[in-house]
Parts: C-alpha cells; structure tokens; sequence
C-alpha cells in the first residue's frame, strides 16, 4: 500500500482488541490503530489512513447521497 | 469494493457532468486544494469532463510539495548523524534539499527507511534500543492526529528513544494567506475531504463570509469530485456562496473530536515555513513542551545547529514548484516541465510526489507531446 499522504481508504473492521484493530478491503486484511475512533465497532466501514482509522464511514450519509445521484440521474433522463 | 465502487460509475459520472454543461454559465475558477484530488481530476479526466466554462486550478494541497527546502535539509541532517535511524514516508525520499536528498544520503550510508505508518516508526524504536528513531513528521490536519497518537503512545510505552522532526501544516489558515494574497481570482474551493474527516467543514466558513468564495468539501471518487463541482456551480451561479459538505460518510461539521483533542494535547500552533508562501503565521504545528523529549528539533537541537551551520538554503535552480503550489503558474508552464523535469530525473518536489500537480500533468496528459497530439 502507497502512504499517499492524504489519501484515506474505507476498510471494514473484522475485530478488535484494545485500541488496535484487525479490518479487511478486498481480501486484504491489516492491523490498523483505532485510537482516533474510539467509538468504532465491529463491522464498521473505517477510512483507514497511514494504519490509523481517521473516521468512521457513515452509512446512512452514503445512502442518501448515493439517492440524492440516481435523483438527479434520472431528473437529466427526462430533462 | 464498497463504498468506492459506487463512487466510480461512469454512468453517474456523465450524468453530474451533463448537469454541470447545462447549469453553469458565466465562466468560474475553482481550486481543489487538495493533491490527492488534483490527481483524481487528471487521472479520471474530469477536466475535460465539465465545460469550458469551469477551470479547474491545482492548489497547495500537498504535503511533499510544501515542504520547504530548509525542513528537508534538516531532515537530511538528522539523517547523516550516526546514532539515528531517520524513517519517513516514501514520498519524501527524492525531494531535493539544498545540497543532497535522503535517497543519496542513503546510498551514502545514512540509516534512512521508509515507513508506511509511524507505528512502524515505534516498532522500529522498541527494536533498536540504541539509536535514536527520528520520524519526518510532514502532513496536513489528516497526518497531525496519527503523529500525535504515536507520541503519545510512546509516552505510555516509555519509548524514549522516538522523536519527531515535526513540520506539520494547517489548512485553513494557508487557504487564508492564498485568498490575502489576491494573486489568483478564485469563484470557489473543493476542500480536501480527509482534511476535513479531522477539522471538519466549519473552520472554512470565513471563506464564503470574508471573501465570498464558495467551498464545498469533497470525497476522492470521480462522482464524489463531480458532485462537488456540481454543487459550486450552483453555489456561484446563484451569487449565494456557503460551505457545504457533498462527503458526507466521512465529514460532519464538526469533524473528529478525539482525533482533534488529541492533537491540542500534543501540538501547539506555529508559524510554518511553506514552500511558495514563505513564513505564514499560524499555519503550522510544533510540539508542545510537555512532549519535548520526542521532539527531534529540541532533542538534537545540537547536531542540527552544528549541522546547518553555514549552509545556506539553496532552492532548485528554475523550478517553478512555488508559482505551481499558489495556482500562479500550471505545471506546463513550466519551461523545465517535461524537459529538465521529469518524474525520472525530477527538479522539484511537485514532480517527485505522487501528489505533485507536475507528477500528475505529466502521468495524465499535462505533457507536452500529448497536448501537441491533441
């Protein structure tokens, strides 16, 4: 993986142990420091960025916005 | 892959694009700040995606990049001095310094290794008990938060032989000095979304108050980025400029508060020395005293001064990375880009970095042989 300085990737938690955690993308699977998302749990899409997770994927936000696109997809079908 | 897959569909894509032709009219001038999206606008040719009408400008979003030339020549120093193991990310290895780089201190003999985490650079502490582990500690608001968590976790550990050469960098107050400045017109900002995971979208709101310049704080897929145009567009057209988050699974207003308390605790605010911008007041972070046994710049206060002394700071000769990272000059501009500079033989930093303006015109169809194709 390229410690590309700002880039953050999503990666699901599979388990947890104190303030690290292990989180899988794609089959690839690391151990990653969750202490700056403490409340994060198992199961939880993580940004994971240089082996910490910075946030927590909002799932709820991502559905909505993915609406909100097929929306205004289907408002320019019409238009 | 969930949660990027989606972010990537071509059809979406077209879709915010043809919105975009249709709805902006009177030609605009946006900033995306951040390098990361600088390279996701090239590499996915989201320029020549949305209309003539919307010119997209690179910004000084990149942390290599920034870096200024007398933090690397200390880094190097650091670097040569026997009893330390200088790790940094890879990044950083080939931007030349005043008279070297890492990458040739290196192949003379300098312990220098590229880490993909600091918590790389805490392990590597543990296991070598009798040197000193120095961690080029560059970034933005995204990075400051993981350095202070491996300092304090250095703290708990009792590894005192892990230190930080810190040169890390705030967002919205160099984003403050670019639109002082007036160089360059802007209509509005795309906002670097994992800044933002951290800080949040509020600290930009004296953007559109003070300057009336739009911000919308965007995600790195090609909808994500196409959203966000979408949504400046509207912003500038309407003549009502805001700040408004168009990544919001990662960003909420008021962004990650451990990971910002974190930081207080660790860091207190400094000037910062900015490749292009110069000394800007408050746009930087240095160690707090309480932490100083980590950090490298009181640790080897000596050996730096020893070190720099009489070496006065020498800038590439014709590099325009400076012009580049103020939007002024766009890397084709450039009399040595593609030439003298290449990513194989670079000049400056903005071509060595991954998230280099110049690196990514010239992997993406900045170079001048495509142009003249085209």
């Amino acid at each position: 993986m390229r410690s590309v300085m700002c880039l953050a990737i999503p990666m699901r938690i599979l388990s947890i142990e104190g303030d690290e955690a292990e989180v899988e993308l794609g089959g690839v699977v690391r151990r990653v420091s969750i202490a700056l998302t403490p409340k994060a749990r198992v199961g939880d899409y993580v940004l994971l960025h240089t082996g910490y997770a910075i946030g927590v994927v909002d799932e709820e936000e991502a559905e909505q916005t993915l609406k909100l696109l097929e929306e205004i997809a289907g408002f320019s079908e019409v238009s | 892959m969930k949660f990027l897959d989606e972010y990537q569909s071509s059809r979406l894509a077209a879709k915010l694009a043809h919105r975009i032709s249709v709805s902006s009219k009177k030609p605009i001038r946006l900033m995306e700040f951040c390098g990361g999206h600088t390279h996701a606008i090239l590499r996915h040719g989201i320029r020549q995606l949305v209309p003539r009408t919307v010119e997209l400008l690179p910004g000084p979003g990149c942390p290599v990049c920034v870096t200024a030339t007398s933090d690397l020549d200390r880094a190097i120093a650091l670097a040569r001095s026997p009893e330390v193991i200088l790790t940094t990310f890879g990044d950083m290895m080939r931007v030349p310094g005043s008279y070297s780089s890492l990458q040739r201190a290196k192949a003379e003999g300098a312990d220098v290794r590229v880490v993909y985490s600091t918590m790389d650079a805490i392990e590597m502490a543990r296991v070598n008990p009798g040197k000193s582990v120095v961690f080029s500690g560059i970034g933005f608001e995204t990075t400051a938060p993981t350095i202070a968590a491996s300092i304090v976790k250095a703290q708990r550990e009792g590894i005192s032989n892990f230190h930080v050469l810190c040169s890390l960098k705030l967002t919205p107050p160099v984003m403050k000095a670019l639109l002082d400045l007036g160089e360059v017109k802007l209509d509005g900002i795309i906002c670097p979304g994992h800044v933002s995971v951290i800080i949040g979208s509020r600290p930009y709101e004296f953007i559109p108050l003070d300057h009336g310049v739009a911000c919308v704080v965007s995600g790195f897929e090609p909808v994500d980025i196409l959203l966000a145009i979408s949504r400046l567009v509207a912003q500038i057209e309407s003549g009502q400029p805001k700040v408004e988050i168009a990544y919001g699974r990662g960003v909420k207003p008021q962004g990650n508060s451990e990971a910002l308390q974190l930081m207080e605790e660790v860091f207190r605010i400094d000037s910062a020395d900015w490749r292009g911008m110069g000394v800007v007041p408050g746009s930087g972070l240095s160690i707090d005293p309480k932490y100083e046994r980590f950090d490298a710049d009181v640790v080897f206060a000596d050996t730096l001064e020893l070190a720099l002394r009489n070496t006065p700071v020498i800038e590439p000769p014709g590099c325009r990375c400076g012009e580049v990272l103020r939007g002024v000059t766009t890397p084709p501009d450039c009399p040595l880009f593609g030439k003298g500079c290449t990513p194989e033989k670079p000049v400056g930093p903005c071509m060595v970095s991954s998230e280099g303006a110049c690196a990514a015109h010239y992997q993406y169809g900045g170079h001048p042989s495509l142009l003249r194709a085209g």
